[in-house]
């Protein structure tokens, strides 16, 4: 029998009181987002609505082509919404800035600039001198372990290390929030339980914020403190988990009643059971005959 | 071996070290080989006689050329006759000289004062083509590179400009030509406005195709992280175009070569066009073949030039393949055995 998902133990439950209590960061109101494609009128999300707390961790959980990229885009002001609006801070978003930092699945790190050019980046756009922004470079890189790499250029790192400078570069501009599209979703799967080991170590030394899109639902329930399940077709939002695992977390935990049954729930939401058996596909045999392997 | 000797032949297959060692000699010595063979090997060409000893042939003259057979009618002529014979050497047309004599020719070049006074000397010819190559190639550059870059950039500066570049780019740069010296004179303006105009509207939509290709998650990236609109085509896109910029210059600055020529005919002729023409008219074709050949040695070797420098000024470039004069006197190792 699968526990409940919705009975926290005391713990939890107190660390959720606290959370609630404060402050809301990143406020999405009945975001709304159509694209109109030969003629006809699809719409990808669908009066979507959210808030992040301060120094919460927030799993934006959706199965492929949901809208889920298109949601954060929005928020990152690199797509507007059809209708709806997103307030940061209470304040309205118009276009990308600074205050929302933002880690693309795709590295995205400048080719033609060193680890250390490449965190001083924002630093340099927000006027900071360079010496100021060669010091504080520095702190990030050696935040993310990478002071040895910090002359290298990104051609040269490995795809876990080119997301850690993606992460410092976001982080030094202290971001409100810090916005991660699938961030380890071109990793290895060993690369990735590393990663994924590291951002909860920064998340807890450093005053930020983080919304985590992501389609793994293992890579949720490790790192989040909510999730937020987007359904298909249009996107609406199914549920929204307080996740039962405790903190800190470790992935001998994966095994635990409380993983398993918010993973197995998480299951339920985004691949809703199909009724009838399984499909087969309509395959011939084709060996001789004996020789079966199962 | 066997295995690795088919790799050749399948496509996209690997090719040794070895290999690209002997391909890359070969490429070069072939062409070179097959003129020594036409000019050395008496039976593969030869289609003329050059005359040793005219005997009683009114016009045979020593050392003039003739067809071979009027050579061997006249012979049959003077035997009916019971005269002597005349001899001769099978010789090439004298448009096609011997590789020896191109290189004598390339070397006295340099050596020998031109054949009157007040005729430039090979390399004043070439030195004033290149100045010619330069500032045509300098003001399209100065003008197209821009263009090119907001007209990638932005929707807008392509909409206003394309269109009528793509129109303008169909014309023949030469038919500004006569346009060209009725408003800039006879001498070497209208030669660079001819290279201009040959470079100026493809350098515009290859530098604006190359800036769309820019990895728009870059710019984004430089959004989120506060860049503002001119910091984005200062900071991100003129660098993240610079390597595949530079490439373009130097297939562009080929193209200007190829309208070097033609503006050189443009008004009063120069450069190593004039010292072409001059030498054709003394029918020195040793000289013509030695211009030519130093034509394709400047634009190879400054090719190769700004290769070397392209690779030290964009360090991160992934791919830093050896230079081609590394490659040709480099020993080749032995492939690592797998």
């Amino acid at each position: 029998m699968i526990a409940d998902y919705k009975s926290p133990d005391p713990a939890v439950a107190a660390r959720f009181a606290k959370l609630r209590e404060r402050p809301v960061i990143l406020d999405v109101r009945g975001v709304t987002k159509t694209f109109a494609s030969e003629g006809l009128e699809h719409t990808t999300l669908d009066r979507i609505s959210l808030q992040v707390h301060r120094r919460e961790f927030l799993c934006v959980l959706g199965a492929s082509g949901c809208g889920k990229s298109t949601l954060i885009r929005i928020i990152a002001g690199l797509d507007t919404p059809t209708s709806g609006e997103v307030l940061l801070d209470g304040k309205q978003v118009d276009g990308p800035g600074p205050d929302r930092g933002m880690v693309f699945q795709s590295y995205t790190l400048f080719p033609w600039l060193t680890v250390k050019k490449n965190v001083m980046f924002g630093l340099l756009m927000s006027g900071m001198g360079s010496t100021a922004a060669e010091a504080q470079a520095r702190e990030w890189t050696s935040l993310v372990g990478l002071s040895r790499f910090e002359n290298s250029y990104p051609h040269q790192l490995s795809g876990g290390m080119k997301q850690r400078v993606a992460i410092a570069r976001a982080l030094a501009n202290r971001p409100r929030i810090l916005l991660m599209d699938e961030p380890f979703g071109a990793l290895d799967a060993q690369t990735r339980a590393q990663m994924q080991a590291y951002l909860l170590d920064i998340w807890r030394n450093v005053d930020v914020t983080i919304l985590f899109i992501t389609h793994d639902l293992d890579e949720a329930v490790y790192l989040s403190d909510r999730i937020l399940v987007l359904g298909t077709n249009p996107s609406r939002v199914a549920e929204l988990i307080d996740n039962p695992v405790p903190r800190p977390r470790d992935r001998s935990q994966f095994i635990s009643p409380p993983f398993l049954a918010t993973y197995h729930r998480l299951g339920e939401l985004i691949h809703p059971p199909q009724s009838g058996p399984h499909e087969r596909l309509p395959m011939a045999r084709l060996t001789h005959v004996g020789d079966d392997v199962e | 071996m066997k295995a690795r000797r088919k790799q050749i032949l399948v496509p996209f297959g690997d090719f040794s070290p070895k290999a690209q060692f002997v391909t890359l000699w070969l490429s070069f010595l072939t062409p070179v080989m097959m003129w020594c063979a036409v000019s050395y090997v008496p039976f593969i060409w030869h289609p003329l006689v050059r005359i040793v000893e005219p005997s009683s042939v009114s016009y045979f003259k020593p050392d003039t050329l003739v067809e071979k057979s009027v050579f061997h009618a006249e012979n049959g002529k003077l035997k009916a006759q019971g005269l002597p014979l005349a001899t001769g050497l099978p010789a090439n047309p004298i448009f096609l000289p011997a590789p020896h004599e191109v290189g004598q020719a390339l070397f006295e070049s340099f050596t020998t004062p031109p054949r009157r006074k007040g005729e430039p000397w090979l390399h004043e010819s070439l030195s004033h083509s290149i100045q010619i190559i330069f500032w045509g190639f300098f003001w399209s550059s100065l003008f197209g590179v821009p263009i090119g870059i907001l007209c990638g950039s932005f929707r807008l500066f392509s909409g206003l400009t394309e269109p009528v570049v793509d129109f303008f780019r169909y014309m023949p740069a030469p038919a500004f030509g006569a346009l060209a010296v009725a408003i800039l004179g006879i001498y070497d303006s209208p030669k660079i406005a001819i290279i201009f105009i040959g470079t100026f509207f493809q350098q515009i939509l290859v530098i604006a195709n190359t800036t769309r290709k820019l990895d728009t998650s870059l710019v984004e990236a430089a959004q989120t992280l506060g860049a503002g609109r001119v910091q984005i085509l200062l900071k991100v896109v003129v660098p993240g175009i610079a390597v595949d910029l530079y490439n373009d210059m130097r297939i562009l600055l080929g193209w200007a070569w190829t309208y070097l020529i033609v503006a050189e005919y443009i008004g009063a002729s120069s450069g190593i066009t004039y010292f072409i023409n001059q030498q054709a008219k003394y029918r020195i074709y040793d000289n013509v073949f030695a211009a030519i050949i130093i034509i394709g040695i400047i634009g190879f070797t400054t090719d190769r030039i700004l290769d070397r420098i392209g690779r030290k000024i964009f360090p991160w470039q992934k791919s830093s393949r050896p230079s081609l004069l590394k490659k040709l006197l480099a020993v080749p190792r032995p492939a690592q055995p797998a």
